[in-house]
């Protein structure tokens, strides 16, 4: 069972509700796996405190060219979609940055001029919180492409019965990458006119996707009530609703576990878990 | 003419609460919304669209089933796992292939290597641009598509049109609301840009993402100011920002406090510095004034 955490709206609680919730399930036995796919901006190390062991290269395949084989055909520059491979009449660039690592011109060079190599694009580090297989990934800095970096993070993970991603904001590439392949999605949310705008973006999104899902919303008693008469009158589960006290901002603050500080909200975060297994099964 | 752009790393600091009070601070600016994937200034300055455009990112492929041999060719050439195969539903019945528009990065790679030039390859709508009017001046905003990408190109196009109405308008201020991460959206929106205020907040994980997205704009040497919002949250985090913004030589211009008049604020579609004089508003308006400062001398 994969259940993701996403939101649209950034800073709602996806890493407090994920981390808990992991915390939460490995206590009770099962075996479960934390994957941080906010690879551009990855918290769920501060409260997990993981012990890494492996560290990974990410790496996409980019075009090297022997410029001794080269015609200068242009062809691979014809092909190329994103201005990557610029032939000029005696010289090839090639815009490491650009690059998508589809492969094109390599396959279109007829004198085999064109070979890929690995270019670095950030890490995944695996590791244990306790019994909690933990998973992150770090796209390096100044690096345009983050989704290449989630998949590899999917990658690594080992074999449990619970996975737990945590996915970046928004609503676009990186968001998809995280969260596709999910039995289930929990949409965290805050009850403000900002979190019920990319709430309904991220909704939209999650139903592109065919997936099922469920919205938390954080910090219950700000705002106003509009979000829970969106989810009511659009058939949207609210699985839990964290009230807003500032014990839990502190605690976040310090990059402590919620359940572990606080243990009165241990049930809270546990009902969030048996709400996603009642919807699923 | 300057550009400031207002990021964060981690998301839900106040990013966009912060520019709609400057927003309503400054004069003769543009405002920018280059969160194109979770816009929400428009929330608070209500604009009234002019004009509107289309946004396509790039092509996208599309199997035509009349055309199609189904020999697979399409499927061995893309990477991204885009080639949708469906098995017949009877013993006569042929195997046929789509493209999912998810899962297509628009490479062209099959276009290209179809034998039986079954495979079109259109500009695909990623999303839509606006001209807005609103009661502090012109606005230039997008929609991101469902399930879109190509975030990066349309921050670049909202740039170029926002610094279109700043010449023509004689204006000499863009304020540019950005994104969190330090991805392709943010990197789009920030290179070339004159200042860059990184709002972040007294945690942990603020702290930690505030890192890595200062290491981004020294990795472009854009001149970066930091601002820590709800900042009596926790008071040692804080400081303790400060002491690191310090080591990597990064102004920090001042502190807001935590203030339910913020959200008060978004409630009532206004910014804090519009609708109270004291508390954050006031914190605000002292950040701003510094900025403006910085802004004069870059």
């Amino acid at each position: 069972m994969k259940i993701a955490f996403a939101s649209g709206k950034g800073g709602t609680g996806k890493t407090t509700v994920a981390t808990n919730l992991a915390y939460m399930a490995s206590r009770a036995g099962e075996s479960v796996a934390y994957l941080d796919c906010d690879v551009e901006e990855p918290n769920g190390h501060i409260f997990l405190k993981p012990e890494i062991d492996d560290t990974r290269p990410v790496t996409i395949p980019i075009p090297k060219v022997d410029e001794s084989a080269c015609d200068y055909c242009g062809e691979c520059g014809e092909i190329c979609q994103y201005g990557a491979i610029v032939p000029l009449p005696n010289k090839v660039l090639v815009f490491a940055d650009m690059c998508h690592g589809c492969g094109g011109c390599s396959l279109v060079c007829h004198s085999g001029a064109i070979t890929e190599v690995g270019h670095k694009i950030g890490k995944v580090e695996v590791g244990r919180s306790g019994a909690i297989n933990f998973v992150h990934g770090l796209l390096d800095i100044g690096q345009v492409m983050s989704p290449p970096v989630i998949k590899a993070v999917q990658e690594a993970a080992p074999l449990t019965d619970l996975v737990i991603v945590d996915a970046p904001p928004g609503t676009s590439c990186p968001v998809i990458e995280s969260v596709h392949d999910s039995d289930f999605v929990v949409l965290v949310t805050e009850p403000t006119p900002f979190g019920l705008n990319d709430l309904k973006l991220a909704v939209e999104m999650i139903r592109a996707l065919e997936l099922r899902f469920g919205v938390v919303i954080n910090r219950a008693d700000v705002g106003d009530d509009e979000t829970v008469l969106y989810c009511r009158s659009n058939h949207i589960e609210i699985l839990a609703e964290i009230p807003d006290d500032r014990r839990i901002a502190e605690v976040y603050s310090r990059g402590e576990l919620v359940c572990q500080a606080l243990p009165e909200y241990e049930s809270l975060f546990t009902s969030v878990l048996t709400g996603v297994m009642r919807s699923v099964m | 003419m300057k550009e400031l752009v207002v990021i964060s790393g981690k998301g839900g600091t106040g990013k966009t609460s912060i520019v709609a009070s400057f927003a309503a601070l400054a004069e003769r600016a543009v405002l920018a919304d280059c969160d194109v994937d979770a816009a929400d200034l428009h929330l608070v300055v209500t604009p009234t669209i002019v004009k509107r455009e289309e946004f396509s990112g790039g092509s996208q492929a599309r199997i035509m089933p009349d055309s199609c041999t189904a020999c697979g060719r399409c499927e061995e050439v893309c990477r991204f796992d885009a080639i949708q195969r469906s098995e017949p539903d009877d013993a006569e019945g042929q195997v046929t292939f789509s493209v999912d528009p998810i899962a297509c990065e628009g490479c062209g790679v099959c276009v290209y290597f179809c034998p039986a030039d079954a495979i079109e390859f259109a500009p695909a709508i990623n999303g839509e641009w606006f001209i807005s009017e609103t009661r502090y001046g012109p606005m230039v905003h997008a929609k991101l598509g469902v399930a879109e990408e190509n975030s990066g190109k349309l921050v670049s196009v909202i740039r170029t049109q926002a610094k279109q109405i700043a010449e023509e308008k004689d204006l000499d201020l863009i304020l540019i609301d950005g994104s969190p991460g330090i991805g392709c959206p943010v990197i789009a929106s920030i290179t070339g840009a004159d200042l860059v205020l990184v709002v972040t907040e007294p945690t942990l994980s603020g702290l930690h993402d505030l890192q890595r997205v200062a290491e981004l704009t020294q990795h472009f040497g854009i001149e970066t100011l930091v601002c820590i919002n709800k900042w009596d949250l926790n008071p040692s985090i804080a400081l303790e920002i400060e002491r690191q913004a310090g080591q990597r030589h990064l102004e920090v211009t001042g502190r807001v406090r935590y203030d339910r008049t913020v959200t008060e604020a978004q409630l009532r579609r206004s910014s804090v510095v519009e609708i109270n004089q004291d508390g954050a508003a006031d914190d605000i308006r002292q950040v701003w004034a510094s900025v403006r400062h910085t802004l004069a001398s870059s």
